[in-house]
């Protein structure tokens, strides 16, 4: 044991209340940092699905095809219709009945998607439906005219949705996005429902098995969330700044 | 560059009985004109008349309903027409300048030889930096379009369309957008361009600079060309009532 | 063919962004998409859900008929005690939310610096945590059971959720508050000052009216959101609509075939209760808009 665990041990010999059990005993420091990862994974792996899924889902709703923008359209509804929650639990318990299962002993019957996939899939169209809505005022925004010049110069479709309608609509949605980002990452704590060890799976198990951890739990799971949403918005921040056009400020 | 039997001593645009309706309304009543190889063309009439429609067609942002217009015997109006062939040959200046407000003015002149064309990186550069200085640019490479004035991001616009190697160039009311004191540094460009031999299609309300630069002038109303002449007798000795009512009033 | 106006190199390079997240605290997004729904579109899911088990597993031997009368029989344990706590805990929550909202936004406000710096922290700390994580935390934080005068009272653990949920409505409460005083032009504060009103009075008299009915639109956009989220709370165990269904699918032998017509049956229901306060919301917030 090091100082850092010995200073912590001793303070929950002394002071029961304020048992930070991560902090000395190995084995829960590692569920902290299991959790913590599976966070971390979740919110970037989420962020990343969810913000190809609303590029793409602009880019079909401009499609010429109706049933296409229709089918689109029912995505968004639905998506954020309900709840996320009942969301998680819909694709876990309805689909996940329906999943095909593979035999990794001949014994063992292990769906193809794992409860940490269905929580990707569904926080990521969850999160995604929005981003659709999001790019797609963005794009909204940018003047035909400027489209037309482009058209001008020779650029096809595709050509000008890439180097011209989406850096320009990706400017004006970033604040917009900047807040469902922010809202996705809080959400991934409700992956809880399906099993899903994150970081407040993770504490809330401490919790359930060393009762005088309580307080140093609740503590760890208040900070941790307040500096992961910190990092985010900070970046965005940084990333709004620099992404900011000479000339037009706002 | 297409297979056709176009030479150059033919009109580099042909526009022949070109109709062209929005709804209801009929825009395009059976429009004709040629335009030589280096010539200069001004369209002047009053708003509505059709004038902007028309170059727009030239360029197929605008389809036509019906008719004929070709560049360099490429026929425009065609549902397979190959829409990069033409615009290679075909540049366009608008009226709201429309830069694209996130690239520097050198990248804005780059974009499209790199990104269409695809030429090689160091050739467009060169290319992109003489442009900027046959704009009288120099210096500005850096600056984004909000950094510029109006007359200047209209000067990129039109580096930005020679940049594609064009034989011919469309310019939509290019100054009714501009400070008055920045409209000539605009219209000296154009001129410049004139005098180099570049083939120019302008819609323009600048009535002085039509006399001077303009190899030919059509008056259009109401969708139909009205009267044409060179400069020298179209102001002068108009005929048509309405042509003689429009100049009154403009001049 | 429009003729450009002169004088005017500003033009405008993008067009104005039509959008505004849920989580944005002034916007009604929330309230004009579930608005946007006709009311029919209500008995529409019904009449799906309804026919979910007979396509879903039609080879099974548990039919929709059957689904739908086990649905039908737990119907007044779902609702009568399941949906009533969502809705009681979520006007309590409101009613406390809104309280703590005010003082803390009008704390945002105070020209005593360390206080409203202090109350603009506490805004973002409750506004930026995960609901969830607020929930669980006062779950566990808080006793179930406290002394008055003598006495023990118990608490229950759907009042504890109520104190959970009322902290991140009192954050976006708060800046609601804030953004509608700082929206009122600084005119009227210079006006009532040149009129020797007090700090106080100014507040008060002037500027909180011109600006309460602004709040409500957004604030019952809140309590749309707030509705929705109740479900969280069965996490936790507390008996509410989620709790009560799944305890209900336990007691039917948990068929599978039962998830869909309950779960389903949740997601109505709340749809049905949300709808018109989002039509009303957005009523309201037009009426206002003319007005001023």
């Amino acid at each position: 044991m090091n100082a850092f665990q010995q200073y912590f041990f001793d303070l929950a010999q002394q002071h029961p209340k304020w048992n930070f059990i991560y902090f000395y005993d190995p084995v829960q420091t590692e569920r902290v940092i299991d959790g913590l990862w599976m966070t971390l994974q979740l919110s970037v792996i989420c962020v990343i699905f969810s913000v190809i899924i609303g590029v793409v889902g602009a880019w079909v709703q401009g499609a010429h095809s109706k049933t296409v923008r229709l089918l689109m359209q029912g995505y968004i509804q639905f998506f954020r219709n309900t709840p996320p929650l009942v969301q998680l639990m819909f694709f876990y318990f309805a689909l996940g009945q329906f999943t095909p299962t593979y035999s990794p002993d001949g014994w063992l019957e292990v769906p193809i998607i794992s409860n940490v996939g269905w929580a990707i899939i569904s926080l990521s169209f969850f999160a995604g439906a929005f981003n659709v809505e999001i790019f797609r005022a963005g794009i909204e925004a940018v003047p035909e005219s400027t489209q037309e010049a482009a058209e001008a110069l020779g650029m096809n479709r595709l050509q000008i949705y890439i180097y011209v309608v989406l850096p320009l609509a990706f400017r004006v949605t970033l604040p917009a996005l900047n807040n469902n980002l922010v809202n996705l990452v809080k959400t991934t704590t409700q992956a809880l429902a399906i099993a899903v060890p994150e970081l407040l799976y993770q504490m809330i198990s401490i919790y359930n098995d060393y009762s005088t951890a309580q307080n140093a739990c609740m503590l760890f799971l208040f900070f941790a969330y307040i500096v992961l949403v910190g990092i985010l918005v900070f970046g965005m921040h940084r990333w709004e700044r620099g992404m900011r056009i000479p000339g037009y400020g706002q | 560059m297409s297979d056709n039997d176009w030479t150059p001593d033919q009109p580099l645009v042909s526009i022949r009985d070109v109709h062209k309706s929005f709804g209801n309304l009929e825009v395009l009543k059976g429009v004709t004109l040629d335009v030589m190889k280096g010539e200069v063309i001004c369209i002047i009439g009053p708003s509505g008349s059709g004038k902007s429609t028309l170059i727009r067609c030239v360029n197929a942002l605008n389809t036509i309903d019906s008719g004929s217009i070709k560049v360099e015997g490429q026929e425009v109006h065609d549902p397979n027409l190959d829409k990069l062939d033409l615009r290679k040959k075909v540049g366009m200046v608008f009226q709201q300048y429309n830069l694209f407000p996130h690239k520097t003015a050198l990248e804005n002149i780059m974009m499209a030889p790199l990104k269409v064309l695809k030429q090689p990186q160091a050739e467009v550069e060169e290319r992109a930096h003489k442009l900027i200085k046959r704009v009288n640019l120099g210096g500005k490479e850096n600056a984004y379009p909000g950094e510029l004035s109006g007359g200047q991001q209209q000067r990129v616009a039109i580096a930005r369309s020679l940049a594609m190697n064009p034989d011919v160039m469309l310019f939509d009311e290019v100054t009714a957008a501009l400070d008055p004191e920045t409209v000539n540094e605009v219209l000296l460009a154009i001129k410049d361009l004139a005098q180099d031999g570049m083939t120019c299609i302008l819609v323009t309300h600048e009535m002085g600079f039509a006399r001077e630069v303009a190899d030919h002038i059509y008056f259009t109303d109401r969708g139909v060309i009205v009267e044409h002449g060179p400069p020298a007798t179209f102001f002068t000795e108009a005929k048509d009532p309405r042509t003689k009512e429009f100049l009154s009033q403009i001049l | 063919m429009k003729s450009g106006t002169r004088n005017n190199t500003d033009l405008a390079v993008l067009k104005p962004f039509n959008y505004s997240p849920t989580g944005s605290v002034h916007d009604l997004q929330f309230s004009r998409w579930l608005a946007e729904f006709s009311p029919r579109s209500l008995i529409f899911f019904v009449f799906l859900f309804s026919l979910w088990p007979g396509f879903a597993l039609a080879q099974s031997n548990y039919s929709m008929a059957q689904a739908l009368e086990a649905l039908w029989r737990w119907l007044p344990f779902v609702v009568g005690q399941g949906f009533v706590l969502n809705l009681v805990v979520s006007f309590l929550t409101m009613l406390i939310g809104t309280i703590a909202g005010v003082l803390l936004g009008l704390g945002q406000i105070s020209p005593l610096r360390p206080l409203a710096r202090s109350c603009w922290f506490v805004t973002q700390l409750f506004r930026n945590s995960p609901w969830l994580v607020l929930l669980f935390i006062v779950m566990l934080a808080f006793p179930f059971e406290i002394e008055i005068g003598g006495r023990v009272f118990q608490i229950p653990d759907w009042l504890k959720a109520v104190f959970g949920l009322a902290l991140p409505i009192m954050a976006n409460i708060s800046e609601i508050v804030r953004g509608a005083i700082l929206s009122v032009p600084t005119g009227q504060w210079e006006a009532a000052d040149s009129l020797a009103y007090s700090r106080h009075q100014t507040l008060w008299l002037v500027i909180l009216p011109q600006c309460f009915k602004r709040m409500i639109p957004p604030w019952m956009n809140w309590y749309a959101i707030l509705t929705m989220a109740t479900p969280l709370i069965s996490l936790l165990g507390v008996e509410e609509i989620i709790t009560l269904s799944r305890q209900a699918m336990e007691a039917e032998d948990n068929h599978p075939e039962l998830l869909v017509p309950f779960f389903g049956f949740a997601l109505v229901i709340f749809f049905a209760y949300c709808y018109p306060i989002a039509r009303y919301t957005l009523r309201l917030e037009k009426r206002f808009a003319i007005r001023q």
